[in-house]
């Protein structure tokens, strides 16, 4: 288990039971049951407390958490005959950007989504699900064809941002971006986006711009990274918790403002803790929005997209 | 003391001062040093006589000298919600807000106007640098949007003219939203059979380049303008190298494929006319300094749009 800053005491009781429980194992006929179990309701309760009031700050730590689920794990999970699909058909295939056609409770979706990576190898492999414009061009090819044969979209979003890098501006970063937008409001047929973890910037909306966008409770969606705004804003990278703060980053708040439309609950102590549950959670809702959205008409389904972000913006924070 | 202390310099010292003299009479170029007297640099809309170093010119400027004889009509912009995420950093962001007013005499980053271009009826937006660094708020969203729609129903081209830093960070996620419902506006402008022309210019960075700025039919930079997504600064630090001479500069990216021209200043508005005229099937402009219109109906022969538009 990878403990965040703010996890530190929780780490302390759950190393003391896992030692006390060490011990017991070692020593035959020693009994620590009683004592454990004390132990884990204590850290239970914190672990309820920690995570009940959230700042900012520490949601971005929790979205960011290398042991929640990642698009992989929740294709594994959810979807059935996974077939990826691969390749811009210009320069490369972005190892960023995972998609394919799959089966979603039977029905055929074509699922595309951020994939971070699990270890350094595949870190490294997946850019740490940063894209570059292979990625955007990748997803516009598989949005196309599933348009042209009417089969619903879902996007996972889970991305620091798009790729700052010298052959990524050269290849067009911004152009890529811009079209997949564009090629994600003409969409003919479904398209449903799950914030599961960080929606960094651009990188998100190029694959976000929906008919329904949803998030998970400990998710972030943000215009920039907390240390980016705190370095441009504050000139000091280590105001992020203020930045975090005045960004309106998380689920909450952007629902508030009206910009997604639904947060998915994640079990306490974040979706990294059981990570399973989440993972269901996620089906159950991407399931429902699309049961919800499947007797619209391909123009029904432009213009629903079209109003909703025409209209964004009308509700603000209350002081 | 004598006459000279007495006399004759207070005389060279008032013969000075009588005049009001204003600041700034005098510009630096920042490229190449030369000194730039305010009339002349204006005469040559901002762009340097000695090295043709393109600088900054005010959105209401580049209206002016855009448009016929300076004259254009101003669209009204919806305005937004004020401050929707009560934002502060170091400074409240309605503060910023107000000096960026007062600094600029402008309300926000952006100015859409219609009139004519060498006697073409086209509407313009034109994003103000000076302000807030052109980021793109809320009201940026509504100007673009505003200015497709008044296209759209008077069939127009619509000419965009980009300079931003990048998103409003100020307006948070509502400035990331700028991204779809822009290039919503854009596509009004394709359904509707409009040309849509994008003039960047220094510097066009960030989400404002990842939308409506590059989705041009036509796409024209202004010489040397730095256009990009990430800005080379943080492309410096994520891959530790130096970059290319040049990289990231309008020219840059016409070698790579991402625009159709580069043009000087100068140029650019016969360019825009000639290319606006010959996607919307209009007989060639006249080039020249035209006559000031008619101002009497009557005067005209015929007065159907065809008829003045030499079909």
């Amino acid at each position: 288990m990878n403990y965040l800053e703010f996890e530190k005491p929780l780490a302390e009781i759950e190393g003391k039971a896992e030692e006390l429980r060490a011990m017991a194992r070692s020593n035959k006929g020693m009994d620590v049951d009683k004592e454990a179990a004390g132990l884990d309701r204590k850290a239970q309760s914190l672990l309820g407390d920690l995570y009940k009031n959230l700042t900012p700050w520490q949601k971005c730590q929790v979205a960011r958490h290398p042991d929640r689920p990642h698009c992989k794990d929740y294709i594994d999970a959810l979807f059935t005959e996974y077939t990826p699909l691969a390749g811009d058909r210009n320069f490369a295939d972005d190892h960023a950007i995972m998609g394919g056609l799959a089966r979603l409770n039977d029905r055929p979706v074509m699922v595309i989504g951020h994939e971070k990576g699990h270890d350094t190898q595949s870190r490294i492999e997946r850019n740490f699900g940063m894209a570059r414009p292979e990625g955007y061009r990748k997803a516009i090819r598989l949005m196309n064809l599933a348009d042209r044969f009417g089969v619903p979209v879902v996007t996972l979003i889970d991305t620091p941002g798009a790729y700052p890098g010298k052959g990524a501006e050269e290849r067009g970063q911004s152009e890529a971006i811009a079209r997949s937008t564009e090629q994600c409001l003409r969409l003919g047929v479904p398209l449903v986006s799950v914030v599961i973890g960080e929606g960094g910037s651009g990188g998100a909306v190029a694959f976000a711009t929906a008919n329904r966008v949803a998030m998970l409770e400990h998710s972030i969606y943000s215009v920039i990274s907390p240390e980016g705004c705190a370095s441009i804003l504050w000139k000091d990278a280590e105001k992020m918790k203020e930045a975090a703060e005045a960004l309106r980053l998380t689920a909450q708040d952007l629902h508030k403002l009206g910009v997604i439309d639904r947060i998915i609950a994640e079990s306490v102590g974040g979706a990294q803790r059981d990570r399973v549950s989440t993972m269901r959670s996620v089906g159950l809702c991407i399931d429902d929005i699309l049961k919800q959205l499947a007797p619209m008409s391909r123009k029904d389904l432009v213009r629903d997209r079209r109003a909703k972000f025409l209209n964004m913006g009308q509700a603000g924070l209350a002081a | 003391m004598n006459w000279i202390s007495n006399y004759v310099r207070p005389k060279i010292n008032s013969l000075f001062s009588r005049r009001e003299v204003p600041e700034n009479l005098w510009t630096k170029c920042p490229e190449c040093g030369t000194m730039l007297f305010h009339r002349e640099l204006a005469e040559n809309l901002n762009v340097c006589t000695n090295c043709d170093h393109h600088m900054a010119i005010s959105a209401r400027d580049r209206l002016r000298t855009l448009f016929d004889n300076g004259v254009f009509a101003e669209v009204e912009v919806p305005q937004p919600i004020q401050d929707p995420l009560n934002f502060r950093d170091q400074k409240k962001y309605p503060e910023r807000l107000k000096s960026a007013q007062r600094e600029t005499g402008e309300k926000e980053a952006m100015l859409v106007a219609e009139g004519e271009i060498g006697r073409t009826p086209v509407v313009a937006a034109v994003q103000d640098f000076g302000f807030m660094g052109g980021s793109m708020s809320m009201y940026v969203g509504n100007a673009i949007i505003a200015a497709a729609e008044r296209a759209v129903k008077r069939k127009r081209p619509l000419i965009l003219f980009s300079a931003a830093g990048g998103a409003r960070m100020q307006e948070g996620i509502l400035s990331l939203m700028q991204m779809p419902r822009t290039t919503i506006a854009v596509d009004m402008l394709k359904e509707a059979g409009l040309p849509y022309i994008v003039v960047l210019t220094h510097p066009t960075t960030g989400g404002v380049t990842a939308s409506y700025a590059m989705l041009g039919d036509v796409q024209i930079a202004e010489p040397n303008a730095l256009i990009c997504f990430a800005g080379p600064r943080v492309i410096e630090q994520t891959i530790r190298e130096k970059l290319p001479e040049g990289f990231q500069r309008a020219e840059y990216l016409l070698d790579h494929g991402m625009l159709d021209r580069v043009t000087h200043r100068k140029h650019l508005k016969d360019e825009l006319v000639t290319i606006v005229r010959m996607l919307l099937g209009l007989s060639p402009a006249v080039k020249g300094d035209l006559p000031a219109p008619e101002l009497t109906p009557a005067a005209l022969p015929a007065s159907t749009p065809d008829a003045a538009e030499g079909k």
